[in-house]
């Protein structure tokens, strides 16, 4: 380690800490505090007060409205994210072990892609999937995603490999294999860590998601978790009790992804730069 | 066919499907955009007849004297400039004390990043809450609240339904920088984190034995060996925020006189409310743009480093 900290300096940073933690437990601490109150306690002049008889009549109700949609997220989710995975480690496998002339040139104009605001794709998306009969379902939300989770997916494979030396791939082709081979024999068997960090990165993207599921999905059935919060916190009939409890759902499978897998997690945050 | 040859043209091959999909999804998509940003579809009515009808830069030139467009560029360029602040200056703070290696923290370090695996929808959600300011002065709520509770009634203001602005910046638009600055902070601390952690422990040690200070060590090595960390950060965290919604859709939408009114909220509305097609087009490729003169040079300068 650098430099030791002294007794007073250690004592400053952890007040700083401190100070940060509340900033950042602050809202986990109101929707817990709140999501767990019973009905007849929810009200807002004690909304900064722990719940006098903590209940799950809030979660109850909020399951109750947002169980159709938790299951859309569900079917969304995982597809998408294997099928994008998949593909994102061919595509780093082309990239980094068998480049080509211009590859380099055509990774950036995949990577683009990553960048660009959805909104200025959206009509003709929207448009081609009414053509096709395929608007405001939920395969139309997974091809969308698959889609547009091209360039990350590609990315984060791309770096992953290049880590991988050359020559075990030039050994395998000394030894006869041909390109597929190496790449299933050789290259799968030790991405399981690559396959982690893309997954868990691209659950959380697609289950975080909000505009393609609020423009492509129109009936309420149809609907992922992110659009029905919003619709269940938007309306005012709905206590706020059952608000939070329904944000604590929405939130709940990518925060539990990430407690279990959080290392993983950081890694993919930080593969999400384009120079790793 | 040598090998070499026979590789390429595999990855070639390997690559197409994607580079095709790209092509339509992406790049045919936004010429489609263009061109209806170009178009006179400004009605329900007029995209059914489906007759294109060429306008140029009508809906452009409309847009930028439109004063509700107006205000959402300056909300654009505020909101940018805070929250990449609020995020480069807190992140780089947080990686140098968790740098210390002091006791439990790694605890604080995934506390803070934890944010960061939450959907901007909850995030808007549950912060909207907080900074509601309640019936002032009688029934305050959310923040408000807790400073009545602390003494601090002084401080209650209008949050995010204030309409005062200092010159063009609305006040309004703080609590939604300090939600979005929550989100995304501790992501640039996982990077600078990862950043002070590559640096050679040798060199800190060497420039210790020459006698510099903290301080020192911190200006004239460290800082300048973040230097590309915090171009990616700015890069991350400010291409995000000029197409900044799904936060703003939840938390407070166009807010009185638009005072938290993006871009993206209003393409939403132009485009599915008022089925204003060529107009909602025209924003969604101003925001392409904007987004482009921050991504090309990053995307040019990243390839042309390396072979």
């Amino acid at each position: 380690m650098a430099e030791k900290a002294s007794k007073t300096s250690t004592i400053v940073y952890y007040i700083i800490l401190i100070i940060f933690t509340i900033f950042y437990i602050l809202p986990f601490y109101v929707t817990l505090s709140t999501s767990f109150k019973p009905f007849e306690e929810v009200s807002i002049a004690t909304m900064w007060n722990l719940p006098k008889k903590p209940s799950l009549q809030g979660f109850k109700t909020a399951y109750r409205k947002l169980q159709p949609n938790l299951k859309n997220s569900f079917y969304l989710t995982i597809p998408a994210t294997l099928i994008s995975a998949m593909i994102g480690s061919i595509n780093g496998f082309a990239l980094s072990k068998l480049k080509f002339r211009y590859s380099n040139f055509l990774f950036a104009l995949i990577l683009f892609g990553m960048f660009i605001p959805y909104q200025s794709v959206l009509f003709p998306l929207i448009q081609f999937f009414q053509k096709t009969g395929l608007y405001g379902t939920i395969p139309a939300l997974i091809i969308t995603h698959v889609i547009y989770g091209i360039p990350i997916t590609t990315l984060m494979f791309k770096n992953y490999y290049e880590e991988i030396p050359d020559e075990l791939i030039e050994a395998a082709s000394v030894d006869g294999a041909n390109v597929w081979q190496s790449y299933t024999k050789i290259l799968l068997p030790i991405s399981i860590p690559g396959f982690v960090v893309v997954i868990i990165w691209q659950f959380t993207n697609i289950w975080n998601e909000f505009l393609f599921a609020v423009t492509i999905t129109s009936d309420p059935t149809k609907q992922p978790i992110t659009v029905a919060l919003v619709n269940l916190a938007g309306s005012q009939v709905v206590q706020w009790n059952v608000q939070m409890a329904g944000a604590l759902l929405a939130a709940l499978p990518t925060l539990i992804v990430y407690i279990i897998l959080g290392r993983y997690f950081v890694r993919g945050l930080l593969a999400g730069s384009v120079k790793g | 066919m040598s090998v070499q040859k026979k590789k390429a043209r595999a990855g070639f091959f390997i690559i197409l499907p994607s580079l095709i999909f790209i092509g339509i999804f992406v790049y045919y998509f936004i010429f489609l955009t263009v061109r209806t940003s170009t178009s006179n579809w400004n009605s329900f009515s007029a995209l059914v007849k489906g007759e294109y009808q060429f306008v140029g830069l009508r809906n452009y030139q409309r847009l930028f004297k439109d004063p509700r467009f107006q205000t959402d560029l300056w909300n654009t360029l505020f909101f940018t400039l805070f929250f990449l602040a609020g995020c480069v200056g807190i992140g780089l703070f947080l990686a140098n004390i968790i740098d210390k290696k002091l006791k439990g923290s790694n605890f604080f370090q995934n506390l803070f990043l934890f944010p960061m695996a939450i959907s901007y929808v909850v995030t808007g959600t549950v912060w909207g809450w907080i900074f509601a300011p309640g019936n002032l002065p009688s029934d305050p709520q959310g923040i408000n609240l807790l400073f009545q509770k602390l003494g601090l009634s002084k401080f209650q203001w209008m949050w995010y339904t204030s309409t005062k602005s200092i010159g063009k910046f609305n006040l309004a638009l703080i609590p939604v920088i300090i939600a979005a600055v929550w989100q995304m902070s501790g992501y640039v601390m996982a990077m600078y984190l990862a950043g002070l952690r590559a640096i050679p422990e040798e060199l800190i040690e060497a420039s210790q034995v020459d006698g510099a200070t903290g301080t020192q060590i911190f200006w004239k090595i460290k800082m300048p060996m973040l230097r590309p960390i915090t171009l990616s950060a700015m890069i991350v965290i400010g291409h995000m925020s000029l197409k900044i919604f799904d936060l703003i859709y939840a938390m407070t939408g166009s807010g009185p006189n638009n005072v938290t009114d993006m871009p993206a909220i209003y393409m939403f509305e132009q485009m599915f409310r008022s089925n204003r097609y060529a107009t909602a087009s025209a924003i969604a490729i101003i925001m392409l743009l904007m987004v482009a003169v921050v991504i090309i040079p990053y995307l040019y300068y990243s390839f042309r480093g390396s072979k």
